[in-house]
């Protein structure tokens, strides 16, 4: 008799449970919403969801700091070429030296602006390696079959790239200031105007990196890519060195180079390396500002357009 | 189960290079049928599925999805799909909630109504209690049915299942059944699903397409499957060895074929319940004794079997797929 009783309580519970499963299955499936077919939410979506998952990860936010870092103060402050010559010198010849080979007055502050470049590069190197995790762990395909748009997906990865790096370009200028790089030409116009340069370079990078990595879904493939567009786009440039000393073959390599066009424009709003002062101490600047701006912004866009061109092409197969 | 067609296939073809991974299929999933696909590794399940849910380009052939032409109005059979993958394609740094949003905002759904939807979705599968938790940190049963209610985000009328119990355990790949059931009970859904676990296709489908080589070698129900390898084997032991009864046992309806050994008769028939009984009169008005009877029902792996051929399949597996199924099975055991 008891077992009886227990045995329908728990035939009753059963079907209470039924019940609330369906009842919250019934309202699981009223009537669909109206849709936002507006690409600018798929791509706001796929973008934050990139950049929750960083900010969520300090680590991997500090790890990427590092390297500018151990650059400018261990290589920044150890080539010191005051200290070289600064024996036989007066100060005032050293500032000329300074100003004639590096723009401003000192090497760090020089490798300090070729810093941002590099924070910029390296970001954006590894953007397309986001995209190759989202293919090994599917979460490519679940994109894929909604009906979100291709051009949203690559386009989606470009900006979170751009994000970040720009919030770490910021973060290494702070720590560059604070390690005494020269803060004269400091205004919110030539700041402000410094990070359009770098938000174009990035941009280019970004959709560069993003577009090789498109077919690939071997990550060991898109690190040897990384490692050998990388090196060359960093050398090949005037982020860490003077260009006039270079031999002239590299010199004409450097002007192709994209990432020259925005470290020349970042120093010449930041450090004032197109002034007169520097000019006639025999500093030369690689483009006047319009050029290297009027470069990046092709760079950009070429690259971008590209990329979401070739995404409708490669994604699907 | 109404009689109009929600996906009319023909002659669908993919090739990769020299490989024809699925070869012409011709099919038709009538609404609210589970329909599924049951064919060994690399018969043509996958690429079929993410060929109708526009993932995958068809080389040639024809298919509509919900009226809609897959080369004419991919986008538009998107939105109105739902797909369950075969790997698991959630986010593991995201919560499952967070996941279900994302899923939301990719089919353009509002937050204002994608939100309280995504609960909804969850407390279906049983995973409000998770919501907020990381997917890492879940088992596979539960990204399983994780995966199951992100497909759902969209309010489909026709949801794609590739393999949607692949390496769980038991308990789990009932609870999928049943939800998979419920889609299809409570609310009238069409459900696809491929898979290659026999007992699978047979509690679940109404009707099993058999493909093979990326040729669809059989379309029936469960039973009709069955039924056409021959039917019931039905086993009479006698006791001595009288006269042959062959011919009358033959004559007795719904009897198929009839073979003498020593003692015993083994007969097939389409109906072995009606049948066994009838044999049993016969022999004993032949003044014969019964020593023994027994009644086999075919199973679906005999039918399987018959169709399919009994090698085992070697195909090669792409880098990628291996190591995508190897994740998805490591993620399910856990």
């Amino acid at each position: 008799m008891t077992e009886d009783i227990a045995r329908s309580t728990v035939t009753a519970q059963e079907q209470a449970v039924e019940e609330r499963k369906e009842r919250d299955a019934e309202r699981a499936f009223r009537a669909a919403p109206k849709l936002d077919k507006s690409p600018i939410h798929g791509l706001w979506a796929l973008t934050n969801r990139d950049l929750v998952k960083w900010y969520k990860n300090p680590v991997q936010l500090i790890i990427s700091l590092v390297q500018p870092v151990v650059w400018l103060g261990l290589f920044g402050k150890a080539f010191n070429i005051s200290g070289l010559v600064s024996g036989n010198l007066p100060p005032a010849a050293l500032n000329a030296i300074n100003l004639g080979t590096f723009g401003t007055t000192s090497y760090f502050s020089y490798l300090g602006a070729g810093m941002l470049a590099f924070i910029i590069l390296f970001t954006a190197a590894f953007s397309g390696m986001s995209v190759v995790w989202d293919r090994r762990f599917g979460f490519m395909n679940k994109a894929m079959s909604t009906p979100v748009g291709r051009g949203a997906i690559v386009t989606a990865k470009v900006l979170q790239s751009v994000v970040r790096s720009l919030i770490q370009a910021a973060i290494v200028l702070v720590i560059a200031v604070v390690l005494g790089m020269d803060t004269a030409n400091f205004s919110l116009m030539t700041i402000g105007g410094s990070f359009v340069m770098l938000f174009l370079m990035s941009f280019g990078l970004s959709s560069l990196f993003v577009m090789l990595a498109l077919r690939s879904s071997d990550w060991q493939t898109q690190m040897a890519i990384i490692n050998l567009l990388n090196l060359p786009l960093l050398f090949a440039s005037n982020a860490m060195l003077p260009v006039k000393t270079m031999p002239s073959w590299l010199q004409s390599v450097v002007g192709y180079n994209p990432v020259s066009y925005a470290v020349d424009g970042v120093r010449q709003l930041l450090l004032g390396s197109g002034s007169s002062s520097a000019a006639a101490a025999g500093y030369q600047v690689l483009a006047p500002l319009w050029v290297d701006f009027s470069v990046l912004t092709g760079f950009a866009a070429v690259l971008s357009v590209l990329g979401i061109v070739l995404s409708w092409r490669l994604l699907s197969k | 189960m109404t009689n109009e067609p929600i996906v009319k296939v023909e002659g669908l073809t993919k090739t990769f290079g020299n490989l024809k991974a699925v070869d012409g299929v011709t099919f038709e999933i009538m609404e609210g049928e589970i329909f599924g696909f049951l064919g060994p590794n690399g018969a043509g399940k996958t690429t079929t599925i993410s060929m109708l849910t526009t993932l995958l380009r068809a080389t040639s052939g024809k298919a509509e999805v919900n009226g809609l032409d897959i080369h004419k109005h991919p986008n538009e059979v998107r939105r109105r799909v739902g797909v369950v993958p075969q790997e698991y394609t959630a986010d593991e740094d995201l919560t499952g909630l967070q996941n279900i949003i994302l899923c939301a905002d990719l089919y353009g759904i509002p937050r204002s109504n994608s939100k309280a939807h995504a609960m909804e979705l969850l407390k279906l599968v049983e995973l409000e209690d998770a919501a907020d938790r990381k997917v890492s940190t879940y088992s596979g049963g539960m990204r399983r049915r994780l995966e199951l209610a992100s497909g759902l985000i969209n309010y489909p009328k026709l949801l794609f299942l590739d393999e949607p119990t692949l390496g769980l355990d038991v308990q789990t790949r009932t609870a999928v059944w049943n939800y998979i059931r419920m889609l299809k009970e409570s609310y009238g859904m069409t459900l696809f699903l491929t898979t290659h676990y026999l007992e699978e296709a047979d509690s679940l489908c109404d009707r099993i397409a058999i493909i093979d080589h990326g040729h669809i070698v059989k379309v029936g129900t469960p039973s009709e499957l069955k039924a056409s390898i021959g039917g019931d084997v039905i086993v009479v032991g006698v006791a001595e060895s009288g006269p042959d009864i062959s011919a009358d046992i033959a004559k007795i309806p719904l009897v198929k074929d009839v073979k003498k050994s020593d003692h015993e008769y083994r007969i097939k028939s389409e109906v072995g319940e009606e049948s066994s009984i009838k044999v049993i009169d016969l022999v004993r008005s032949k003044g014969l004794h019964v020593t023994k009877i027994s009644l086999t029902k075919p199973t679906l792996d005999e039918a399987y079997l018959e169709f399919t051929g009994k090698s085992i399949r070697e195909e090669e597996v792409g880098k990628m797929d291996a190591f995508k199924q190897r994740v998805t099975m490591m993620r399910a055991r856990r």
